[in-house]
């Protein structure tokens, strides 16, 4: 009897530790994976110049990503610098200031947002964003634009971060203990400061991971930007113009791959620069929670 | 003196006597109710504090004490489900009916919480805050009010060589004396300590206890407790709670030893 517990106790010790090395080995053997069917491209090109080089042309055998790693990094910088704020100030005003029944309200709001297909953001991109560019944003600086451009990528990635940003943000905030915030009332500062002293300040490691999950995000989202980027091979830092990120070039190329030799691999290699990305993202956002922890 | 009508408590508030001088009250209460939906917390509490004493609010848990202390500094504006209406004096200014300035009211008053709180920044910041809403920039200044409400509460020597380390590295009980400390350096009049010592051991608890006897020679303190024998300690005034409303207030030995009603003696008589 005894025997049998301590054998049922090892046996299960064992499936959990496979289960976490499964789990564990996935992003691994993903990575491994591209990079084996990327390898090809290596022989041809160097590393650098297959990330630094803006030549791009299939046909001819020059596969330079640049334009794709900026405009990816351009939109979804653009999408950050709109939705950062915007989500900050909504969850301090939600979890502080509003009353009980508003985050009622907006607890579903959020889901829903959430749950609505990219594709749907994508045409509604289409529908609204692109016009409101190119009729009002361009004309405002006094240049014209197709409305397909970076900035239209950045508008709807922004909203399409707004719930995962705001939704982890609201529960980092509801974690500080209401007497931390009589504390700090009661010396007699404002609401304001106690926000800014105590929820604020006493949070960045929380307020750092919410947008580090925002940008994970922003960088990885592919259809509804596709469809409003504008997806043109060019390296630009005016906003207005039409880029071409690296999840767009993937998804828009896929069908065609095997008729341009070593497309294949240049597209595997997209993949693989964009988990590298993703991954360098998540260790400067672990090391800033860290860092920020310390203090 | 007592501006109390007569006939709405069961005994009147009687303040006490130092030699032939009474004591003058520094906060008065005057018909506060508090509602909180159909539900009566405070019932018409009328009550002196007098100024540079010991007035313990005794009572069981949940009558209402703690809703009195946060009146007392207005963090019950902060609940948008209370109703709040009476009168609250301090010195001669009515702070329940002020809109403006409800920092400045709240500076005069410090509050100890039933766990402390310390702010997620330093032990020396901890201490500086109040000064850096006040509005004082130089150093030297802040380093000498940080330095002098350490040494008050006992904490100086425990800290002095990690000031710059997170305030959460303390024990508990230095942490709650860290609080009393930044509490102090707003230089409030009244320190409103809400069971300071419930979430403590045995011996900070007595640190604390300690501090206070000491303290009231420069301070008016309102200490809530549930704890018959800390009150019989440290009380120079008593005020007994139940149930919302004030039973019995006055002198400890004239409460401890002749209680006038029931419910007070029942309490007396569990809580020994």
């Amino acid at each position: 009897m005894q025997l049998k517990r301590l054998f049922i106790d090892k046996i299960n010790g064992f499936w959990m530790i496979t289960s976490l090395v499964t789990i564990l080995c996935l992003p691994l053997i993903i990575g491994i994976g591209l990079y084996l069917k990327a390898e090809p491209l290596f022989g041809q090109q160097s590393f650098m110049s297959l990330v630094f080089s803006s030549q791009w042309a299939p046909s001819k055998g020059e596969f330079g990503f640049w334009p794709f790693i900026a405009g990816s990094l351009y939109v979804t910088l653009l999408s950050f610098l709109f939705t950062a704020p915007v989500c900050l100030l909504a969850a301090i005003y939600l979890t502080q200031f509003s009353s009980k029944q508003l985050i009622r309200i907006m607890h579903p709001v959020i889901d829903v947002l959430a749950g609505l297909p990219s594709v749907i953001y994508g045409v509604w991109g289409i529908l609204i964003i692109v016009p409101f560019v190119s009729d009002f944003v361009a004309p405002f600086f006094g240049t014209t634009s197709s409305g397909y451009s970076i900035l239209a990528g950045g508008i709807v990635l922004a909203v399409m971060c707004i719930p995962y940003i705001l939704n982890m943000l609201i529960e980092v905030f509801n974690t500080v203990p209401s007497g931390l915030k009589e504390a700090s009332l009661s010396m007699g500062a404002t609401k304001w400061e106690s926000v800014k002293h105590v929820v604020i300040r006493g949070n960045y490691p929380g307020i750092i991971s919410a947008y580090g999950l925002g940008i994970a995000k922003a960088f990885g989202e592919t259809i509804a930007v596709m469809m409003v980027v504008g997806n043109v091979v060019k390296v630009t830092a005016n906003p207005l113009h039409a880029g071409y990120p690296l999840p767009a070039l993937i998804a828009n190329n896929y069908g065609e791959m095997l008729s341009i030799p070593m497309y294949d691999a240049a597209l595997m290699f997209a993949a693989f620069l964009l988990l590298v990305i993703i991954l360098a993202f998540n260790l400067i956002f672990r090391y800033l929670i860290h860092k920020t922890k310390r203090q | 003196m007592s501006l109390q009508e007569p006939g709405i408590m069961t005994q009147p508030a009687t303040l006490p006597e130092t030699g032939e001088k009474k004591v003058t009250p520094i906060l008065r209460v005057q018909h506060l109710n508090v509602h909180a939906g159909s539900n009566h917390i405070l019932k018409d509490v009328n009550l002196e504090i007098p100024r540079n004493r010991i007035t313990v609010l005794l009572g069981p848990s949940g009558c209402g004490k703690t809703t009195l202390l946060k009146c007392m500094n207005k963090l019950t504006d902060l609940y948008r489900e209370l109703n709040v209406s009476g009168n609250i004096f301090i010195e001669n200014d009515n702070i329940l009916h002020t809109t403006t300035n409800i920092p400045g009211i709240r500076q005069k008053m410090g509050l100890l919480s039933q766990r402390p709180y310390p702010l997620p920044v330093s032990i020396y910041k901890n201490v500086a805050y109040g000064l850096k809403l006040k509005g004082v920039r130089d150093k030297r200044l802040i380093g000498f009010s940080v330095e002098k409400h350490l040494r008050e509460v006992g904490l100086w020597e425990e800290v002095k060589n990690r000031l710059n380390a997170p305030a959460t590295s303390l024990s508990i009980g230095q942490q709650q004396r860290l609080c009393l400390a930044r509490g102090l350096a707003v230089k409030p009049s009244i320190i409103l300590a809400d069971e300071p010592t419930s979430a403590l051991d045995p011996i900070s608890s007595k640190i604390i206890e300690d501090l206070f006897k000491d303290m009231k020679k420069h301070y008016t303190i309102i200490l809530v407790t549930h704890v018959l024998r800390q009150a019989m300690r440290l009380a120079d005034h008593v005020i007994f709670m139940y149930d919302g409303e004030i039973i019995e207030q006055g002198s400890p030995e004239e409460l401890f030893n002749n209680p006038q009603t029931d419910k007070l003696r029942a309490y007396l008589v569990d809580g020994n």
